[in-house]
């Protein structure tokens, strides 16, 4: 069955699709089917075609902007919308190219956090105070298992029976964390969890924080990046696409979505690690509802057409959570975002993203017509 | 659905694996029964009276979801919401006017205004976008929930249902129990039998079940499926307000009350199969039933107890127990 999940959210057209195609594997020798000058000529052609100047741009900006923002900008609007952002990542990879809207990717995180609280030192006596770095291993193997079984309960069912199991995963695990007092410590959760300290740098500071959740957040999108020109990720994309004609063509189409969702669960465990850093706590609350939605909400403001959707979803998501403030006060911040997700799903399918997308062509017809219809690069 | 589930679990078990799977499961659940009946009957009748009270609640919320669902392949995760919603908006007009029937009628009703203008207003313009829908569902709840707290506050308010349902009847074995809550299983059944009289004696009962297993055709017939449609959602949201009445009187209303009720019916449907009323009552007194005892039993671990029970289900049977193939 075909479900409206592929239609709606991520019709990546079959022209785009199409020519992704020859850059499945990067080689740097030219494409044969396009004919392209000699190799040298292809080899630039390729880079260029890469890394484009507003990618060194982008880059630089986000290597010296701790030296020019304050702490607070730095902090709580920089590191925490990286950290957001890779969980959200997670999302985007399984619902934007895998056609799988999970909402459990938080509770994944979730469980990384708690299991590093568990492990690590924090303020209550159940954690077991064992070295840092065996918690983080031991947090991001557990959250990546569990967000793989995740996975392969979930993927029994399609479309949005996904979305209806995910979320019910999810808020039974928000209620096992509550009431749950030998292991999760009930409603209290974990407080004051220790950050490691390496080398004398404290990572919880401002700019080394800044930097760890940014090394990860550019180690997330390139491996998704990657992931999604090489076979695997093409294959995925397949089965977003018609699992049945993947399925004739002799792809395994289960293990590859669960393959996606251990991917995925990776990479949301690396965020649920650098949240419970950044917050210095975990507890129910940080898995509840509204976190698992926040994150959806994220990758859909975004954009889910493109790796960096999520990034951009989350530095917005976490400007309007702190300036809320100046808008419509602290206690409206839900309403708020409730309505800029409403407006986002009901005018702009393809998020931030889209309406970036769009102005472009927009701009692209006004000034160069001879150009119109030329590639998109979005 | 897609060839590749051909490959998962076979649906038809074996009749050595159906007895290998009933033992496995009702062995167990035969071995507790019968310590807790000698341990101690009168909390095991209880404990079962409650799961059943319970069932009652979760299958009054359900079913309306379910509706929607089977019908509109929309999965309304504002369902919780509109149970939110139609509590307030009882209690207001309890409050104001001092009867509860009245308060019961304007859950109903409100709860059902509000699903027909969504559908009305807004979903009937993304017909066969059930993805979008439900995200559009996700935005609502939000705000619903947030507009909710704003106007009513953090605060748990009861109602005040009439004193001839208020009171204790007894009972053998588990002596006294509380009267409104044999009203609400008997409330409960009324409305199952309701809705199946309206769904398999009616005409428009008739439309929905053919549009439940043929959208396209229903409409070929010549049959007005948008009216179709938003008789069910104000039906099913209706079955949500209603709810919210009812069950905050056994209980109380609060802000959070909607996820909870958001996620009993989402695993009640997700067991007994979506889009069967049936299906909802079952699925809602294997979870009801399951939680009760789990809260009795085993405090810090009920969920445990819902959660695999659905994940049993999923296993076995990914389309619930009594769901049918897409």
């Amino acid at each position: 069955m075909n479900t409206g999940a592929g239609r709606y959210a991520w019709p990546a057209s079959a022209r785009e699709r199409v020519s992704a195609r020859p850059s499945v594997h990067p080689s740097p020798r030219p494409s044969p089917l396009r004919g392209e000058g000699v190799a040298w000529d292809g080899a630039w052609r390729w880079i260029g075609r890469r890394i484009g100047l507003r990618h060194v741009l982008v880059l630089l900006a986000v290597l010296i902007y701790p030296w020019v923002a304050t702490p607070f900008f730095t902090f709580q609007i920089g590191a925490q919308a990286l950290a957001l952002g890779l969980i959200a990542l997670s999302l985007t990879f399984l619902a934007g190219y895998g056609g799988m809207v999970s909402l459990a990717q938080m509770t994944v995180a979730g469980i990384a956090g708690y299991m590093f609280a568990i492990f690590a030192t924090s303020g209550t006596d159940i954690s077991l105070r064992w070295p840092w770095g065996l918690a983080v291993v031991l947090a991001l193997v557990i959250a990546t298992v569990c967000g793989t079984l995740i996975g392969w309960f979930s993927v029994r069912t399609e479309g949005i029976y996904t979305i209806m199991i995910t979320l019910a995963i999810g808020v039974a695990f928000y209620y096992l964390a509550q009431q749950n007092y030998s292991l999760f410590n009930g409603f209290q959760g974990f407080q004051s969890v220790m950050t490691p300290a390496v080398g004398g740098v404290e990572l919880r500071a401002p700019i080394p924080f800044y930097y760890l959740s940014l090394f990860w957040a550019l180690a997330g999108y390139f491996f998704v990046a990657y992931l999604l020109r090489a076979p695997f990720g093409v294959a995925l994309q397949g089965t977003r696409d018609n699992p049945r004609r993947m399925s004739a063509l002799g792809f395994n189409v289960t293990a590859h979505r669960v393959a996606a969702y251990a991917v995925a669960g990776v990479i949301a465990a690396v965020g649920g690690v650098l949240m419970v850093w950044y917050n210095g706590l975990v507890s129910p609350g940080s898995v509840g509802t509204s976190w698992l939605i926040n994150i959806l909400i994220i990758a859909v403001l975004g954009g889910m057409r493109h790796p960096i959707g999520p990034f951009i979803g989350a530095v917005v998501f976490v400007l309007l959570q702190n300036f809320a403030v100046d808008l419509v006060g602290r206690e409206r911040f839900n309403l708020l975002i409730g309505a800029v997700f409403l407006v986002i799903v009901l005018f702009s399918p393809d998020g931030l993203l889209g309406w970036w997308a769009q102005g472009r062509r927009y701009l692209q017809a006004q000034f160069a017509p001879a150009r119109s219809g030329g590639r998109r690069e979005m | 659905m897609g060839e590749e589930r051909r490959r998962s679990p076979p649906i038809r078990m074996s009749r050595f694996w159906r007895w290998f799977w009933t033992l496995v499961i009702g062995l167990p659940a035969v071995a507790f029964a019968v310590w807790a009946l000698a341990d101690n009957a009168k909390l095991f009748f209880s404990t079962a009276m409650n799961g059943l009270t319970l069932a009652a609640l979760y299958f009054l919320v359900a079913s309306g979801f379910t509706l929607v669902f089977g019908l509109m392949r929309n999965v309304n995760l504002a369902h919780g919401s509109l149970y939110l919603l139609g509590a307030y908006v009882g209690y207001v007009i309890g409050d104001k006017t001092g009867s509860w029937l009245l308060a019961v009628a304007a859950g109903f009703a409100s709860a059902a205004l509000f699903g027909l203008v969504l559908q009305v207003a807004v979903f009937r313009f993304m017909h066969g976008e059930d993805m979008r829908q439900t995200m559009v569902t996700i935005g609502l709840s939000i705000m619903l929930a947030d507009i909710l707290l704003w106007i009513f506050g953090g605060e748990i308010y009861t109602f005040d249902p009439p004193r001839a349902i208020f009171g204790r009847t007894p009972l053998p074995i588990v002596e006294v129990y509380p009267t409104y809550r044999l009203v609400l299983l008997a409330m409960s059944a009324a409305i199952g039998v309701l809705l199946w009289w309206f769904l398999n004696r009616t005409r428009v009962g008739m439309m929905i079940r053919a549009g439940v297993d043929d959208r396209g055709m229903l409409a070929a017939s010549g049959v007005d499926v948008q009216f179709v449609f938003a008789v069910t959602f104000a039906i099913g949201a209706g079955l949500a307000g209603f709810a919210g009445v009812v069950g905050g009187t056994a209980l109380s209303i609060a802000p959070g009350e909607d996820t909870r009720y958001q996620l009993a019916s989402l695993v009640v449907v997700i067991v007994g199969g979506m889009g069967s009323v049936v299906g909802a009552a079952i699925g809602a007194i294997l979870i009801g039933v399951a939680e009760q005892f789990g809260l009795a039993y085993a405090p810090t671990y009920s969920v445990v107890f819902t959660f695999v029970i659905m994940a049993l289900v999923l296993a076995f049977r990914p389309q619930g127990i009594l769901g049918r193939r897409a």
